[in-house]
Parts: structure tokens; sequence; C-alpha cells
């Protein structure tokens, strides 16, 4: 027996819909194949793990406040993975973001207007924009992988953050303990209902963002030169397009949302600038981009299905006792399936039972 | 099995039917092919020639019907088990690694182990055998077009096949290389081999077929001894109805200097590209250049030269209308009323996965900016304005669809490309360069694109056609000039030109002293 793919004529839409969900489902069973080798039900390790998180008021708070940063960078990711460039280091991006928005309080603690919060903002974005123009530099100008350099940037960026809060941006009143100052009131991002949890205003920006970035998209010349590149770089290149300004406008633009999500979670959920500010969300919204078929409105949707993971890792190590890495574990399997499943939207898969006929030997 | 041995043919068909979705692309044929003939299989783009023959190679499941070999209903299941049974083929887009030499190509092509010297020594034979002149240690990037077919052949050859399928062979070929493939084919039949022979090209056909199997839609419509036919009742045959002929009277005289190379030279960007070597041309308004030559001697890069997707390096080697315009990209170029049409329709003169109306911004949204896109700075795509020229183009050019904007890649090419020369006609453009216009066309629509380009001549514009095809050539050309390893033999009037000096100009006899042939240098041309 073996399993043929045949290419579809034309892509199927049903499986273009339906992929996301196959994948999700597979995710599931696989996941309860894990519970299971360890020992738990799977049905319950399950329900604790993706539906009790959502069932209290304070946690689907807590949902949002990882959606927001999870959502913001997929969106820049879509447009970046849309154009053919494909930027693997927005974590690196979102740690600039919220290292370079962080100075405007931490460096100068007395400025506190109604322009103190949109300044840090503004920075986050320039930081995280600034991280992504360099991969943008070396890929147009030496023709290095982006991938690479933009991976390899990450844990440069992660080093300088330790290297800061614990060196020259500690708290000097802070006992010692790495971290910076906390942010005074007008340097942190309100929270939308604050009687209820901590869901902050970084969900409203990180919508509106995809939103706009979806209209562009879809509706614009520029996103028509994103789609055309990414489709096609020599028809764009046809087109008169330039892949050298779409890599630098691809890598500045999710470099800028990373940039922006960095500061929103520093200023937002954190409090102040600290060793590490991120549990691997620059990496998840890769996941989530993909989840979300490169469609800003999709990342929406995507970016709460992963936030309930890392939720499902924390409650999984309080009620079942098992690491909260199986939450890692969860983002993983769900990418491989989605990108797995993605096959089927091009092609067809055949089961063949035939045994293969002697002398046509290998090639049969 | 009441036929006898000499009647039964080594091949036969019967209501073979494939069927893709709701489109069947081939219909209850039935077709006999007889030991030792050379039987030509006929028909426009899309007819079915393709999926026919993949499914006598095995590539495609018959949805229905059976084939049978030598009398005997047979299942050929893959391409493993056509070659098993005596089937061989030689595809027209070929399937060989350019970095590998021709032994190792052969080698990879077959099955179980044999030593590579073995391969070689075969290979050799054969080729001394055959006419097909090969050295098996030779890499094929260095090879011409017409040696890479070579290896195809040798490669089934190898096989020991009973009946060669050889899908549009000559295409790519020059006349002089044509001649050569045509004497192997005869040797072939000589030993009572049979060979299925696919082209579109009805001198051709007449001149070496025995029998002929005229395909349209799907369905036979008409088996015949070609040689009692004429060209033009084959045509209706392939076609349903009488091709147009191309009228290119009423071309009048040249007008302005509208495009002007000078010396220009171009270092080749890859390994595999040609280098341009001081390439002169100048095209006036009203004319038609055709640039005649083998496929991979510079076509490409000359095209993306005159279309500023390649810049030169200094300014004046390229004059659009007296304006130094080499260091100028290709926006600005279409800026200044010119129009480019390239050679590869899927991915570089459209992308497949967009709509028509997309494509149709691709090329045009800087000439037509006031027209397709609103919004001021936001630069918003029109889609009404765009639909409508998209619904004009395709009525214009009759592209024949079944959705109202489908995605281009689901067109057949030669809708395709009836599109695509439309969108740039649509335009009214001052000059035009297109690079081979009706490539894997039908006829029908091969005429429309050729009446389209006479006729924007006739306009008053320049155009410049780049084109393996000498049918076309002769067709629609004023003057004629051959490239040749990146070199341009100078334009000579299209009224005195002969298929024998553009011949021997694509062999690369650029200083050949006047017309006509001359025997010694055509030997040599080989």
């Amino acid at each position: 027996m073996r399993i043929e793919l045949q290419k579809r004529p034309v892509p199927s839409p049903l499986y273009a819909v339906l992929s996301p969900f196959i994948a999700l489902g597979l995710t599931l069973v696989a996941g309860g194949i894990m519970f299971m080798a360890l020992g738990k039900n799977p049905f319950d390790a399950l329900y604790s793990f993706f539906i009790e998180p959502l069932t209290e008021v304070w946690s689907i708070h807590e949902l949002t406040v990882k959606a927001a940063p999870l959502i913001l960078i997929a969106v820049g990711l879509s447009v970046c993975y849309r154009s053919n460039n494909w930027n693997i280091g927005a974590e690196g991006q979102f740690i600039m973001g919220g290292i370079l928005g962080s100075l405007v309080p931490i460096l100068m603690p007395g400025f506190q207007t109604w322009l103190t919060l949109p300044l840090m903002l503004v920075l986050g974005m320039i930081g995280g924009a600034a991280w992504g123009a360099i991969p943008a530099y070396l890929k147009t100008r030496f023709n290095t992988n982006e991938i690479l350099t933009s991976l390899m940037l990450v844990y440069t960026a992660q080093l300088f953050l330790d290297w800061l809060a614990r060196g020259v941006l500690r708290d000097p009143n802070g006992n010692n303990f790495p971290g910076s100052i906390r942010f005074p009131e007008a340097a942190r991002l309100p929270e939308i209902i604050p009687s209820q949890g901590s869901a902050h205003y970084g969900l409203v920006i990180a919508i509106l963002a995809a939103i706009v970035i979806w209209f562009m998209l879809r509706f614009t010349l520029n996103g028509f030169e994103v789609r055309v590149l990414g489709a096609n770089p020599r028809a764009g290149r046809f087109a008169g397009f330039s892949q050298t300004r779409m890599a630098f406008f691809a890598f500045l633009l999710s470099g800028g949302l990373a940039g922006l999500a960095g500061i929103a979670e520093v200023s937002g959920a954190i409090g102040q600038l600290r060793e590490t500010i991120s549990p691997g969300y620059g990496f998840t919204a890769i996941i989530v981009a993909f989840l979300g078929r490169l469609n800003p409105l999709g990342a929406i949707a995507a970016g709460f299905m992963l936030a309930l993971t890392y939720l499902g890792g924390e409650a999984a190590q309080m009620t079942l006792g098992i690491s909260d890495k199986v939450g890692r574990v969860f983002q993983g399997l769900l990418l491989f399936f989605v990108l797995g499943c993605d096959t089927l939207i091009n092609y067809r898969v055949r089961l063949v039972w035939r045994k293969a006929t002697a002398p046509a030997g290998g090639k049969a | 099995m009441d036929t006898n041995q000499t009647e039964r043919p080594l091949l036969e068909t019967r209501g073979l039917t494939k069927i893709f979705g709701s489109l069947r692309a081939c219909d209850s044929i039935d077709l006999a092919i007889a030991p030792g003939e050379v039987h030509a299989l006929l028909g426009e783009n899309g007819a079915g020639k393709s999926t026919l023959v993949k499914m006598l190679f095995g590539v495609l499941e018959p949805s229905a019907g059976e084939i049978l070999w030598k009398g005997t209903p047979v299942k050929i299941g893959s391409p493993g088990e056509a070659r098993a049974t005596g089937v061989g083929m030689v595809f027209q887009h070929f399937s060989l690694f350019e970095a590998l030499t021709v032994a190792e190509n052969i080698a990879l092509a077959l099955d179980g182990k044999v030593p590579i010297e073995k391969i070689s020594d075969e290979a050799r034979r054969l080729s001394v055998e055959y006419g097909l002149p090969l050295d098996p240690s030779a890499h094929v990037a260095d090879l011409s077009v017409g040696e890479r077919q070579r290896i195809e052949i040798v490669r089934a050859l190898l096989q020991n096949p009973e009946l060669i399928i050889l899908d549009e062979p000559t295409s790519v070929l020059t006349p002089q290389e044509a001649d050569k493939l045509f004497e192997t084919l005869a040797k072939l039949k000589a030993e009572g081999r049979s060979v299925l022979y696919i082209s579109h090209r009805l001198e051709e056909v007449q001149r070496i077929c025995d029998r002929a199997t005229v395909l349209r839609h799907g369905k036979v419509t008409g088996a015949c001894d070609p040689r009692n036919e004429t060209p033009s009742s084959l045509a209706r045959m392939m076609v349903g109805g009488e091709v147009p002929e191309i009228s290119g009277a009423g071309l009048g005289e040249p007008g302005e200097v509208l495009v002007e190379v000078n010396k220009l030279s171009a270092p080749a960007r890859t390994p595999f590209a040609v280098a341009l070597t001081d390439v002169d041309l100048t095209v006036r308004a009203g004319e038609v250049i055709a640039i005649a030559g083998v496929a991979g001697n510079g076509q490409s890069e000359l095209f993306d030269v005159l279309s500023g997707e390649v810049t030169v390096s200094h300014a004046d080697q390229i004059r659009i209308a007296g304006v130094a315009a080499g260091r100028l990209g290709i926006t600005a170029r279409r800026l200044m009323g010119c129009s480019f049409v390239p050679e590869e329709r899927h991915g570089h003169a459209a992308v497949p996965t967009m709509s028509l109306s997309g494509n149709l911004v691709l090329s045009r949204y800087a000439s037509d900016r006031s027209t397709f896109l609103t919004g001021g700075w936001l630069g918003l795509i029109n889609t009404g304005p765009v639909a409508t020229a998209t619904k004009r183009i395709s009525s214009a050019m009759d592209v024949r669809k079944s959705l109202v904007d489908p995605p281009a890649g689901s067109l057949s090419g030669g809708n395709l490309q009836k599109f695509i020369v439309g969108r740039e006609l649509d335009r009214k453009p001052r000059v035009l360069v297109v690079n081979q216009p009706t490539w894997g066309v039908d006829a029908g629509a091969a005429s429309r694109i050729r009446q389209a380009l006479v006729d924007l001549a006739k306009s008053g514009s320049a155009v410049i056609v780049i084109s393996q095809d000498l049918d076309e050539v002769f067709e629609i050309a004023s003057s004629i000039s051959v490239i040749n390893e990146g070199r341009l033999s100078r334009p000579e009037p299209a009224a005195t030109m002969t298929r024998e000096r553009i011949g021997l100009l694509m062999g690369g006899f650029h200083d050949g002293a006047g017309h006509g042939v001359d025997p010694a240098g055509a030997a040599h041309a080989h």
C-alpha cells in the first residue's frame, strides 16, 4: 500500500476553511494520547486544559492579556510571510520594542503627562522596526538568509535585555533584584474594566491593527504588491515592484508591530522592565499567523486559540501536576498539524492498495 | 483474436475517455497505430492530445475505455509499466538535470542498477546508429536544446520500445536540426518501430507522417492520410472552421525612430544565462521587427533589457523615442508608452493564482493610475473600472472563460495569452515588445494575436516580436533579424529573407556574405 498525493486542478475552497479545524481536532487527539501516556484521564485533562480556563471571568481576562501580543505580532507576520519574507525574529523585535519604550518612564520618571504613553508606544514601534531592519538590510544587501539572521538576533536581544535589567536599568531601590523601577500610572496602558480583571487596551490596539492591515492587504495597491511579490517574485518584477523595498516594508511593519506588542506588554501587563518580558510570544505568533491562514482577521481567532494553550499549560500544572511545558507541546502539535493539513487544500490524498509489479521496479 | 498478424494494430484505443470534474478532456477516443508507421496526432491546444498520450504512457488513469497492445487489452498504470510494455516517450519539456552529464541523466531514468560505463557505451552506440550525435560525458548545461532532445530520444531508445511518442519535438529546433530528427524517425520506421508524432505544424506532418488523427475538444474529428490533404484542409479539421489569413498588407512607410539600441552588451547574470554582445537595433513607427532564433540564444535576456526589468550600464544604450532610457526601470518605460509581453505566461506575465482583473492591475497600475486607482494616497484599487476594462479586453480578444473573473491559472494557455496581449494592446502602446507571442497557443488564437500585432503597427506603433516560430515571423514581420548566442544579425527586409538564410544565421553565420543558401555553410551548421 502507498499514499499518493494528487494535485488538485484548483485549490479546494472547502479544505481551505476546514483545514485549521481538522488540525485542531488532530491536535486534541494527539494531546489526549499524550495525557494517556502520562497516566492521566485524557478527557479530564483536556477539559482542564482547554475548557476550564474559559469558565471564569478573571481567566477570560487573562486570556485576552495573552492573546493581545500574539494577535499584534501575528498580524505583522502575516504580511511579512505573504510577501515571501521570513521573519522568525519577532521575539527579538518584541523585546527591543519593550526596551526602547520603557526608557521613557525609567529615564524620565518625572515626565508624566498624557503624552507619556503615546511616546512610549511610538518608541516601542521604532525599537521593533529598527531591530527588524537589520535582517532586511542583510538580506537585500548581502543576500543573507533572513530566517537565520532574524532568529539569531532574538538571542542578542534577550541577552541585551537581561544585561539591562540586571545592570544599568536596575531599580536602585530594588534590593538588588533584577528589574527596573515600577512604572508610574501615566506610563501604564490602562485596563479596560479594572473592576473585573486584568484585560488592558493592548487587545483593542491588536484588533484595530488587524482590521487596518486586513484592509490594506485586501483593497490597496500596497497590499496588492505584497500579494504579487509573495506569489510570484518574477511577475512582481515585471509589474515594476521592488523586492528590496518589499523586504524593508515587511520587516519594518512586522518588527514595528512586534515592538508595539512588546511595549504594550511591558506597560500593560507587567508594569516594569524585567529580565524576561515574553514567554515566547514572538515564536508562538508564527503559529498564530499560520493558523489564521496569514489573514489578519484570521489571526484574531487564532490568537485566542494559542493564548488558551498558555493558560491551559498553567492549569495543567496546577490541577494535573504536570509541567506547564505541556502548553509548548500543544503549540508544536498545532503548528505541525496546521502545516500538514494545508496539504489537503492543494492535494487530494489517495490510498493505493496495490502491490508494486515486479518488472516495473522502483518507479512503480 | 480473429484478425491476422499483419492487420493487427500495434496499439489501439477503444472509447478511451478521461474526465476531469465536468470536463471531458478525452471523449471516446478510437485510435489505431499500425506497426512501422509514423502516426500524427494533430490538434489545437486543449484538444486533448496531452491527456491522451499521458494515458497511453501511464501518467493518467483513463476514466473509461480500453487500451489494446497487439490486440490484447492492457492496463498501463505507470510510466514504468508503459516502458515495460514497449512504449517510450519524449516529452516536450525535458526533464534533465543541467549539472549532471548526459550518461548520468540517462542512468537516472533507468530502472535497476546498470553501471554508468555500460550506459555510456550503449548511449554512444545508439547515438551513432540513429544519427543522434551525443557525447555521454558532456554536461547537460553545456548542450543546445536540440542536443538535449537527443538525450531524451536516446533515453527512450535504450528501453528498446516498439512505440515512441514524441510531443511537439520540432518546436525548439532549427530547420536543420529538425531535418536531422526526421532522418532519425525514418530509421526508426525502417526498423518496424511505430512513432506517435504530436504536432501542430501541418507541413511537417504532411512531410513525415503516414497517417493522422485529428482531435478537437477531446473528440476525434478526422483520420486521414496527411499527404492527401492540404494544410488548409488539415487546419479546418483542427479548428473546425477556416483560419483567417493574416494580412500584413497596409504596413505603410516606417516613420520616426521609436526604439534604438546602440552597441549594447550585457554580461550573463547566471551561469545558465546568455551574454548579449554588441546588439544594435533600430525600430521605427509602423514597423514589425521579428527577431528569430532558437530558444536559449539570448531572447529572454534581450527582452529583459528592452523591458527594463534589467537595466543596462549606460543610459543611451537604449533610447525610446529619442530619450536615453537604459537606466530606467520597467514602470518608467511603461509611462513612456511602452508595453511588454514576456514569454512565460505563468509567473512572469501573469500571477496564476490571481484573478484576471488582478492581473490587469499588475502591468497597468502605473500607466492607468487615474482610472484604476482611487482614494488618493491610500491607493485603493478601483474595482469598478478594473472590472470594466477586464471585460472590454476579454471581449476584444475573445477570451473564453467559465467565470466572469477567474484565476489566470485556470485559463487554457491560448486564452490566457490572448488576455495578456489584449491587456497591453488595450493601452494602445507606442512601442510593444513581445517575446514568443504564440508559443503553445492554438491556431485560432495565434492568428488573432498575430493580426492584432500587425494592426498595432499599422496604427503607427513600433512592434518588436521575438519568436522561434518561422511561419509566424514570415507572416507578420516587415524586417527580420536573427539572434544567436546573444548576437543580433542585421535586420533584413522580410520580402528578401529566406528560411535557409535564417537557418544559417541561427547556426551563427553572421558574416556569411549575401543571401540564399551556402551549401558549405549549411553542412557546417550541423
